[in-house]
């Protein structure tokens, strides 16, 4: 079941973490009074945090008048939606059918390996965070990984580990 | 300007390498005072096995070359466009020449994919040079009425491309019945379906062709708003029908007295989607536009009646929108000319998996799996056996190889158990287990059903169990029959159309490959050798050296012997990863 699957517990450590609210003004000026605004209001929220921080989920519910609960619902139900920090580089490993069917499990295995984070978590060092996602829609390229906003595809173990290395590699550069 | 020069900047071919390509060219233009052709961006041509792709357009017709490197497009430059001399060892397709994959187009009937990897989909005006926008002033020019437009739509017999394959002109029927000063109409675009492409690619290429048809929709049913609703994970889609939108209201196609009609009002408004395969279900994609968590509702009462808003909506898939423009212009009875009796037009499919050329295809209705598959794909990867295809995805089931002369038409392949579904086609070889293939699916609908009905909730979950215990080797006797009574209680008893096929890979997979599932049950073995926990590594006595490759490199130590000995794995010590197999150098290591 969805709820179960992201089990996502609201990061509380976050709001020790400077959120500006303020921030969020314009977001909520655009949609204020209007109606079925939950989420986008959200995705705007995520968009200037990278995250959903708690505290902006009270925020945005003392000025929208929309229930937590109803906000925090929405928040768990749809995958795009985080509650945690993530890491400076998100890792997209593709797990569709075509990918599936050419070992995708290997390549996500191997990044785990390397990084000693497992699905869905971030590396202590905050620059990775490793994602399944269902689908990237690259099949061809099959088996697929997403890095940032740049592609790789064809990959296997070992390719799939040579390119997590070159970008540790940078990062400490 | 007589040459042009145009790369195909589709997500795959990004993701290929298009970008740096495009760069490398334009660059070379930007250096120079004045260069001898146009330098262009189209989307997907298709050819995905042959990204990134450059296409050559001089006074003697077409040349598309494939793999292009940002050195050999350079080079195409030097050679082709300033000595006039195509390359032709780099040409993948040409109408002039003879070339390696002429056939790949040929055997093709682009009708919805007339334009993608043609016209540039920011261009509004290169869309109305290929006939756009012509079917919206022709029902200006020949006075057509809501009612004449139905009449047309139900006379083409176009089905609904999303997968249902229901009427379109009857559903719009239902919905124009239905009176109300608002009317929706939405545009389905959350393909979250795995190992599918074709809305994207449709998007991505020819945004303009899908708004068209909406246009046209809104008039026949007398709508006033639209929404499309396409996943957050397609930016590039979500950015190229921004723009189209943009540049259609500033035609006058949207907003108020569109084309000239007095009192035909109507736009539409983008609404991303956050993330939920369960939203491609019409009522629960309702749910999720109205900001809502993205849950089904009951029906009756249809969408038709109460959908948006509570307010008589009309939903369709990507696909089934741009067929609408090419329909109205052409008129129903030459649409209906292509394809089968009751399946009328073409299809697009997502070829992908084992196959050599995997890409975007459009086939008129009719053609054979086999056909697909070896003609236009190329036959199966590294020539293995061909074993099956999975059309439809998580909905979907299999089509075993024996059946491959099925023809692609909505009534052959429900026959066979599948669904002709949204378009993807996932080609399977021997060495896929069809176990794991049923695993899988039933994996992904268990994490995406929304867990508002028990059926669904707890349903594919106790069947993910079941067949989680037998890839692992734990299956039970009586594990098949328990599969088929709980999938059978499944379809029957879910509210939506995620519960009622979520059972078909696996009810598909134990029809037709049901010796598969006993083989891991009774013999604790995997016919396709792809269940980890189900294999065994030995070494082959004859051909072990005793170079201690695999030894050395064996995570969990479970490899004895010493240099220039024969090796012996300890199977309970083993822990299946394949490494030593990929290690020996001297095919020693076997696999059982």
């Amino acid at each position: 079941m969805r709820v179960q699957r992201i089990a996502l517990k609201p990061d509380l450590t976050s709001n020790s973490i400077d959120v500006d609210l303020s921030l969020l003004q314009p977001l909520v000026q655009k949609y204020k009074g209007k109606k079925g605004i939950a989420i986008s209001l959200l995705q705007g929220a995520q968009d200037i945090y990278g995250f959903i921080p708690a505290i902006v989920f009270e925020y945005l519910s003392q000025e929208t008048g929309i229930e937590l609960s109803t906000l925090f619902g929405v928040a768990t139900f749809y995958t795009q939606f985080r509650l945690k920090p993530v890491g400076k580089n998100i890792i997209k490993v593709c797990h569709g059918t075509a990918c599936h069917v050419q070992n995708a499990t290997a390549v996500g295995e191997a990044i785990q390996e390397i990084l000693n984070v497992k699905d869905g978590e971030t590396t202590s060092d905050s620059l990775f965070t490793l994602e399944s996602v269902a689908c990237l829609g690259c099949c061809s390229l099959a088996p697929v990984m997403m890095i940032g906003s740049d592609t790789y595809g064809n990959l296997d173990a070992t390719k799939a580990g040579k390119i997590i290395k070159e970008y540790q590699k940078e990062e400490t550069n | 300007m007589d040459k042009t020069v145009v790369v195909g900047m589709g997500s795959c071919g990004i993701a290929a390498g298009a970008n740096k390509v495009y760069q490398a060219l334009n660059n070379y233009v930007l250096q120079l005072p004045k260069v001898e052709f146009e330098l262009k961006k189209t989307s997907c041509i298709g050819m995905c096995f042959k990204e990134p792709l450059v296409e050559v357009i001089d006074k003697t017709g077409s040349y598309l070359y494939g793999n292009v490197t940002p050195e050999l497009a350079l080079q195409i430059i030097e050679t082709h466009i300033n000595n006039n001399t195509p390359i032709t060892q780099f040409i993948v397709s040409s109408n002039v020449i003879e070339a390696p994959q002429n056939y790949y187009f040929d055997l093709q009937k682009k009708v919805v994919l007339a334009n993608c990897g043609v016209i540039d989909p920011e261009s509004i005006s290169e869309y109305q040079n290929r006939g756009g926008y012509v079917a919206l002033k022709t029902i200006v020019s020949s006075g057509l009425s809501d009612v004449d437009i139905i009449e047309e739509i139900k006379k083409s017999g176009l089905r609904g491309r999303g997968g249902g394959g229901f009427s379109t002109g009857m559903k719009w029927q239902f919905a124009h019945n239905n009176k109300s000063d608002d009317k929706y109409i939405i545009c389905n675009a959350d393909e979250g379906d795995p190992g599918a492409f074709m809305d994207r690619s449709l998007l991505e290429g020819d945004p303009h062709s899908v708004i068209e048809g909406m246009i046209i929709g809104a008039y026949a049913i007398g709508a006033n708003r639209g929404v499309i609703y396409c996943r957050a994970e397609y930016p590039l889609a979500i950015k190229r029908l921004n723009i189209a939108l943009s540049q259609a209201r500033k035609i006058g196609f949207l907003g108020e007295n569109i084309a000239g009609i007095n009192g035909f009002n109507f736009d539409i408004y983008l609404k991303e989607g956050a993330g939920a395969f369960v939203c491609g279900e019409e009522t629960a994609l309702i749910a999720s536009v109205e900001g809502e968590r993205g849950m089904p509702r009951k029906r009756p009462p249809f969408p038709a009646e109460s959908g948006l808003w509570r307010k008589p909506t009309n939903i369709n898939n990507v696909e089934t929108w741009a067929n609408i423009p090419v329909i109205i212009r052409n008129g129903a009875s030459e649409y209906a000319k292509l394809g089968t009796e009751n399946s009328k037009g073409t299809k697009v499919f997502a070829l992908t998996g084992k196959i050599k050329n995997g890409g975007l295809v459009e086939v008129p209705m009719g053609i054979t799996i086999n056909d697909i598959i070896y003609k236009l794909g190329g036959g199966i990867k590294g020539d293995k056996k061909f074993k099956g295809v999975q059309l439809g995805g998580p909905s979907g089931g299999c089509i075993p190889a024996h059946l491959g002369d099925t023809i692609v038409d909505y009534d052959s392949v429900n026959k066979t158990g599948a669904i002709m579904g949204s378009g993807g086609m996932v080609i399977m070889d021997e060495t896929t287990c069809m176990v794991d293939v049923a695993r899988f699916f039933l994996d992904f609908t268990y994490k995406e059903s929304c867990g508002k009905c028990t059926f669904c909730r707890i349903g594919t979950k106790r069947m993910l169990e079941i067949l989680e215990r037998i890839t692992n080797g734990h299956g039970k006797d009586d594990d098949i029959d328990t599969l088929q009574t709980l999938g059978q209680q499944i379809k029957e008893s879910s509210l939506c159309g995620l519960g009622q096929t979520a059972p078909n890979p696996v009810l598909s997979t134990i029809r037709y490959f049901r010796d598969e599932y006993e083989a891991h049950i009774h013999s604790k073995k995997c016919p396709a050798k792809s269940c980890r926990p189900l294999l065994t590594y030995i070494v082959d006595k004859d051909k072990c050296i005793g170079c201690t490759v695999c030894a050395r490199n064996c995570p969990s130590n479970a490899i004895d012997g010493e240099p220039k000995k024969i090796h012996f794995i300890r199977q309970n010590d083993c822990i299946k990863c394949g490494i030593c197999f990929s290690k020996c150098k001297f095919d020693a290591i076997q696999l059982l």
